[in-house]
């Protein structure tokens, strides 16, 4: 079995608490294109700028994303490989429910035994 | 069965597969609530599923084991938050020790099953399966693996694959 330490354990509650949030959830899927400033989040949101730029800094600190600097701005980016980790994991639960549902059609095109209910 | 849609959410952690049955929703109920029938399709075929215990009340739980082929066990546990029979389902699912003692050290997986007639004689089942974190989902997986439930790089990718 696989024991994720105490450094594993930490970082999984950072992504878990930056992930908590509908707002930062948000953030990080309309930041994939990595074309958005803090700026410009904002304006996508009924919050001020150091509201937004408290999330950014909550998902930065998970990992989730990273600043880069534009100018003036500083653009935000969703660290892809975070979320295409969790997608792959989440394609491997998905065969094990296919199999399961699978499994159940063909308990339910037998046909009914003695009922036992 | 039919499988409808799929959506995995790799923010929210959250896994949704919509299928469709040839039967009433009171018969696909069955397979959740027949603890009989229930073993029938919850572990792999060389892994099969007993179930022990099998309280289907909010509060109440759900124990199993799955056996392998060289006669070892993997225990696992239900806590189940809530039903409304035969429309929906919602449960914690978990690792237990070999006494069937839940394992608390170890992640645990939400379930929801919702099961709406789409005719009299289909039914459509909407499975979401939620995880708190990343890290979760990877033990779930690692211990998956040693209970027959790994998968095969090619069907890993053929899902992958997939738009999402």
């Amino acid at each position: 079995m696989v024991a994720g330490g105490k450094a594993g354990e930490d970082h999984a509650d950072r992504i878990f608490r930056a992930l908590a949030d509908r707002t930062r959830r948000d953030i990080v899927r309309r930041a994939m294109g990595g074309t958005l400033s803090v700026s410009g989040l904002a304006r996508l949101y009924p919050m001020s700028t150091t509201a937004v730029q408290k999330h950014v800094a909550v998902l930065e600190e998970a990992g989730l994303v990273h600043r880069t600097p534009r100018g003036r701005e500083q653009l935000v980016q969703t660290n892809i490989d975070t979320v295409a980790e969790a997608g792959e994991l989440l394609a491997q639960f998905e065969q094990l429910w296919r199999d399961r549902l699978g499994r159940i059609g063909d308990v339910l095109a037998e046909p009914e035994r003695g009922e036992r209910r | 069965m039919t499988v409808l849609a799929v959506h995995r959410d790799p923010v929210a952690l959250t896994l949704t597969i919509v299928s469709e049955f040839d039967a009433p929703a009171a018969r696909v109920w069955q397979v959740w609530a027949d603890p009989r029938q229930l073993e029938r399709w919850w572990g792999p075929p060389a892994y099969p599923a007993t179930v022990v215990d099998h309280d289907l009340t909010p509060g109440g739980r759900v124990t199993y084991y799955m056996t392998g082929p060289d006669g070892e066990t993997y225990h696992g546990w239900w806590r189940v938050i809530a039903v409304d029979t035969p429309h929906s389902l919602e449960i914690e699912d978990g690792f237990a020790f070999d006494s069937g003692r839940p394992n608390d050290d170890l992640p645990t997986t939400s379930v929801e099953v919702r099961l709406t007639a789409a005719t009299a004689a289909k039914t459509t089942m909407t499975m979401t399966s939620r995880f708190a974190s990343i890290d979760d989902m990877e033990r779930v997986i690692a211990i998956g693996q040693d209970e027959g439930l790994a998968l095969a790089v090619g069907q890993i990718d053929a899902i992958l694959a997939a738009p999402m």
